[in-house]
């Protein structure tokens, strides 16, 4: 904290009331009981908001999309942010999760315990989608930068293609009559998941190996970092999430086809993981919540409203390349050692710069 | 016959596929930036030729150029107000950037023009008939356009001064600016020329294919894009050769195949090609410092 | 310092929106009406076009001084919103609509793969919804139960209907006996047409020579009519957008190809006389009015759109007109502006005659009891060729 200088008596009195509330805002943040807490409310809202109609059905509908975007924008994240890589077909991986999850739904799960089946679904479409992954990371292990975007890009291409062909489970004209299956509560309940399991990968080993593979593969590979693994591991567990949001999605709206999943919806969800931050949780909460938002908020414009938006992102852009949150993480996502290590190593530093200074 | 007639199809949709992915790759292998709008200053050119030739009633040859000039500029500008600022960024900030022009692009054009626009036709239209295989006149204009334009381009990248400062750019760009020579000004002039050559392809393929709408660029963009990767992208030969590359399979399929399958097995096709060369055909790895 | 300018821009905009929204016409008995349309994305002509329809009718009624509902005068509120051709974004938009801006029914979405899931939000909220040009069978059965959807109708025929009249049209007035077709595969609504025109123009003895596909934004088809002109088919039939038709004629007479061509109704704007010129002279599609044969009231319509907007109406203003006229006249049977009497209203009306023909809903069905026309393009005009009834 900088250290102001006191020009009048006020001014004193006013900055310590500053200093004070900041303390107390520091104190209480740092206390670990706060994400539990917001967690249990936001289990609480997400049964109340729907039961009691707190606000209206639009607005539920905007933040169960919310919901699915933040796992979206979150799980590409992990590819583009944390390892630095550029995958541009993560819709591909959502119209996997979404069309194996519809078809069970629809055809194998038996149709009076639909609703308690769902989550297997969900799941499902995530392993499919993760298997699907695979035979994306392997051309990419050779391949870096802008041939991995191509490898992504044509992915998500073939994906919309062979949907298209295979008129059994509705070519062009997609699946109908979808049960609406995806609530307020599951959203919730698959968006705190996927982001702790998320964190979880991040702040481990392997997540470790991720970040080391951003900064310089070569020196990783050299450090004992089995990178074809790690590579693997990261694809798999970002598409696996890709898929579950494919399914919350479909499940909502009661209708995919594969204009859909085009790469349109990849440009999407790449803008809301590079507005928020690339390489932060928060970052990608921040950026699929703003742009969903925004999208909404912006209606009155009409047709403006599709030319201005592009615009704020340019300008966004500009003035913040990383993102809003740039590398940085909220302290209530990094687990406690990080977090005390980070603090000693900042007072450490403190003292060194007072003693270099006196 | 039918195939000679299929090839003649090949030349002409590769030509425009390759001025397009030479666009792309000149701009890459300058400040190593994926111009996502590139696409969308296509779409323009061809609005530009469309606009000049409906209400100013111009022959071709002054649309062509106007239009060139006009996306040039447009461009040059593009260039300096939303990239140049972010050169020292990450890449990625960039090509999101790139991206939101794009979009910015497409739907100002939008508001203009919600319906499709019919583009003037300001070329003879005669068709040769030799043989049972029917050329049209505009098809060796853009075939021969492009490759005299591809020639010129390659000339200018290997025997001027400002194409040796391009190539020096792209091998490193920090040097360059010690040696004397601009660098902004050496960028300005790729994007011109890179923008401009979009340009020529936007005004032939509304010549060709005469229906224009805003969304025009998208699909041509990513397949050029591609185009330039699968031959090297940085490469100028390589985006050339890319281009007729997937010209050809993609009517190649279509030709001899049910042409519901011509994405998949192009798609995939590229993918094979990728993960056999994995910088392209031409391309070189780009050597890691360790 | 910037992120607080950030956060507290979102949070103006925010407070901003929501007073906009909040705004409501104080004093004067009002109804909303919600438009849902393609003003953005990949169909903005259709999105315009429907634009264009409901300002012009809803201006016609408050000009004249309101609806007369019950004795009292309305004036015709419309919230027109933009689904931006994103299929979750057309459901929250109907959602919004109905829950935000509380309006008695919802006009649109005009394509079937953004009716579609606006349907279900109407659905399952109770509330009316019309689709002026959306063709797919799917759009008002509910696919779980196989019955109709109570609360979903459209003002234009479907695909099914579409089909086995153009096929019967080829094989019986153009003596067909070989047809290519060549459509769009990533599209559903052209692959449904061409599929039942395959299947009714093969059960009546004729032969399909050549099913070609492209993708969505194709604009060069050389390889496919290439592969068409060996079969030399009699007829070549194109049931794909207005923007796309003007190419693959121009290139197929390129190629010379001699053959009739054939469409359905998305030939059906003036703007494809604009695009195509001369190459598409003499050629015959099916559609839902013909402006040649128009009734008077068809011809009032038709001249008041030119002198408002500056060109023909197309198919899709003509049938949001209509579906207005639908609206119109239901909330004067149901004598109350209530969406369930509404709806019960729409469903019963005995006989409709609007700018595109006699509307009638069958029992218990969404979809209309209609004729098509077979229109002929002749001297660069949309001419009257003929009649087919369900």
């Amino acid at each position: 904290m900088k250290i102001p200088k006191v020009k009048t008596e006020e001014e004193s009195k006013a900055r310590s009331v500053v200093w004070y509330l900041r303390d107390r805002w520091e104190a209480m943040a740092d206390s670990r009981l706060i994400l539990p807490m917001l967690l249990v409310l936001g289990f609480g809202l997400s049964f109340a908001i729907p039961q009691f109609n707190l606000v209206n059905p639009y607005i539920q509908i905007i933040i169960m999309y919310i919901g699915i975007n933040i796992i979206l924008a979150t799980s590409l994240n992990i590819v583009n942010g944390y390892m630095g890589e550029f995958s541009v077909g993560h819709a591909g991986f959502m119209a996997v999760g979404a069309y194996v999850s519809s078809l069970l739904t629809l055809y194998v799960f038996p149709r009076s315990l639909v609703f308690l089946f769902f989550p297997l679904g969900v799941i499902a479409g995530g392993v499919v989608a993760a298997l699907v992954s695979l035979i994306v990371a392997i051309p990419s292990f050779k391949t870096r930068g802008d041939y991995l975007a191509i490898i992504t890009l044509a992915f998500n291409f073939i994906v919309k293609s062979i949907i298209e062909n295979i008129d059994a489970i509705g070519g062009p004209r997609g699946i109908v009559g979808i049960d609406k299956l995806t609530t307020m509560p599951s959203v919730f309940f698959w968006t705190v998941l996927s982001l702790w399991v998320i964190r979880n990968f991040i702040h481990s080993n392997y997540g470790r190996g991720v970040l080391s593979i951003r900064e310089d593969e070569v020196a990783s590979r050299l450090m004992s970092v089995n990178t074809r693994q790690v590579k693997f591991l990261a694809f798999a567990l970002s598409s696996f999430f890709a898929g579950v949001a494919g399914a919350l999605f479909a499940h909502l709206l009661q209708f995919i086809s594969p204009r859909v999943f085009d790469v349109l919806k990849s440009t999407d969800i790449l803008v809301m993981v590079y507005l928020g931050g690339i390489g932060s949780i928060a970052g990608s909460i921040l950026g699929a919540t703003v742009y969903t938002a925004l999208l909404e908020i912006l209606r009155p414009l009409g047709m403006f409203r599709m030319v201005l938006m592009p615009l704020l992102l340019v300008f966004l852009m500009l003035y913040r390349p990383r993102g809003i949150m740039g590398l940085r993480e909220l302290r209530w996502f990094v687990p406690i050692q990080d977090l005390k290590f980070v603090k000693r190593w900042r007072r450490k530093k403190e003292i060194a710069d007072a003693n270099s200074a006196s | 016959m039918y195939v000679i007639q299929q090839l003649i199809n090949v030349l002409q949709l590769g030509s425009v596929y390759a001025l397009i992915a030479l666009g792309y790759t000149m701009v890459y292998g300058i400040i190593r930036l994926i111009n996502f709008a590139h696409g969308d200053l296509f779409m323009v050119g061809a609005f530009i030729s469309f606009v000049v030739a409906a209400y100013l009633k111009l022959p071709f040859i002054p649309t062509l150029l106007i239009s060139i000039v006009a996306v040039a500029m447009l461009g040059v500008s593009i260039e300096r107000l939303a990239y140049k600022p972010l050169r020292q960024a990450p890449r990625v900030s960039a090509v999101i950037t790139a991206l939101g022009v794009g979009l910015f692009l497409e739907n100002l054009i939008l508001l203009f023009y919600p319906y499709p626009r019919p583009v003037p036709t300001l070329l003879p239209k005669i068709v040769w008939n030799l043989g049972g295989i029917s050329i049209s006149f505009l098809q060796v204009l853009i075939i021969g356009l492009s490759l005299f334009l591809m020639l010129i381009l390659d000339l200018i990248v290997r025997r001027t001064m400002v194409g040796m400062a391009m190539r020096a750019i792209s091998w490193n760009k920090t040097i360059v600016p010690l040696m004397g020579v601009s660098v902004d000004k050496i960028i300005s002039i790729t994007f011109a020329l890179g923008t401009g050559l979009g340009a020529v392809a936007g005004v032939m393929y509304s010549q060709a294919f005469p229906v224009i709408d805003p969304y025009m660029g998208i699909l041509i963009g990513w397949q050029a894009f591609i185009c330039a990767v699968v031959g090297g992208i940085g490469n100028i030969r390589g985006a050339m050769l890319g281009g007729y590359i997937l010209a050809a399979v993609q009517i190649m399929v279509v030709a001899f195949l049910p042409s519901t399958y011509r994405d998949f097995v192009a798609f995939t096709l590229l993918l094979v090609i990728l993960t056999f060369r994995p910088y392209g055909i031409l391309g070189k790895p780009q050597a890691e410092k360790v | 310092m910037k992120k607080t300018l950030v956060i507290s821009l979102v949070a103006m905009l925010t407070i901003m929106s929501m007073v906009l929204v909040g705004c409501k016409a104080a004093g004067a008995l009002t109804i909303p009406i919600g438009v849902n349309a393609e003003l953005t994305g990949d169909i903005p002509a259709v999105g315009a076009s429907c634009q264009n329809a409901a300002l012009m009718a809803a201006k016609e009624v408050n000009d004249a001084g309101g609806l007369d509902i019950g004795g009292k005068k309305y004036t015709i509120k419309l919230f027109i919103e933009d689904n931006g051709g994103k299929a979750d974004q057309s459901a929250s938009v109907t959602q919004k609509l109905i829950s935000q801006d509380n309006v008695v029914a919802v006009i649109g979405p005009n394509a079937s793969r953004y009716a579609i899931p606006a349907s279900e939000i109407a659905e399952s909220s109770k509330v009316m919804m019309i689709s002026p040009w959306s063709t797919n069978p799917k759009l008002t059965i509910d696919s779980k139960t196989g019955q109709s959807k109570e609360y979903v109708f459209r003002a234009c025929f479907t695909d099914s209907f579409q089909g086995q009249v153009v096929a019967k049209f080829a094989m019986d007035k153009l003596g067909a006996k070989k047809v290519a077709v060549l459509y769009d595969v990533a599209s559903d609504y052209n692959k449904g047409i061409a599929e039942v025109f395959k299947a009714t123009f093969e059960s009546l003895g004729g032969q399909v020579v050549a099913f070609e596909t492209y993708t969505t934004g194709d604009k060069d088809f050389s390889g496919q009519l290439t592969k068409i002109k060996q079969f030399s088919p009699d007829v070549i039939f194109l049931p794909n957008y207005y923007n796309e038709v003007p190419l693959q004629i121009q290139q197929a007479h390129r190629l010379g190809i001699t053959a009739t061509f054939l469409g359905s109704d998305s030939w059906g704007s003036e703007e494809l006389i604009k695009l195509a010129g001369k190459e598409v002279e003499g050629d015959y599609f099916s559609t839902h009015y013909a402006p040649d044969i128009a009734t008077p009231a068809a011809k009032t319509f038709i001249n008041a759109y030119k002198t408002a907007y500056g060109s023909v109406p197309d198919d899709v203003a003509a049938l949001t007109y209509d579906s207005f006229g639908l609206l119109f006249g239901a909330l004067k049977a149901a004598g109350k502006v209530d969406r369930q009497a509404v709806r019960d209203a729409l469903a019963s009306i005995p006989h409709y005659e609007g700018v595109t023909g006699t509307l009638q809903f069958k029992e218990g069905s969404g979809d209309p009891i209609k004729s098509a026309v077979i229109l002929q393009i002749k001297d660069g005009k949309f001419a009257y060729y003929a009649t087919a009834n369900p």
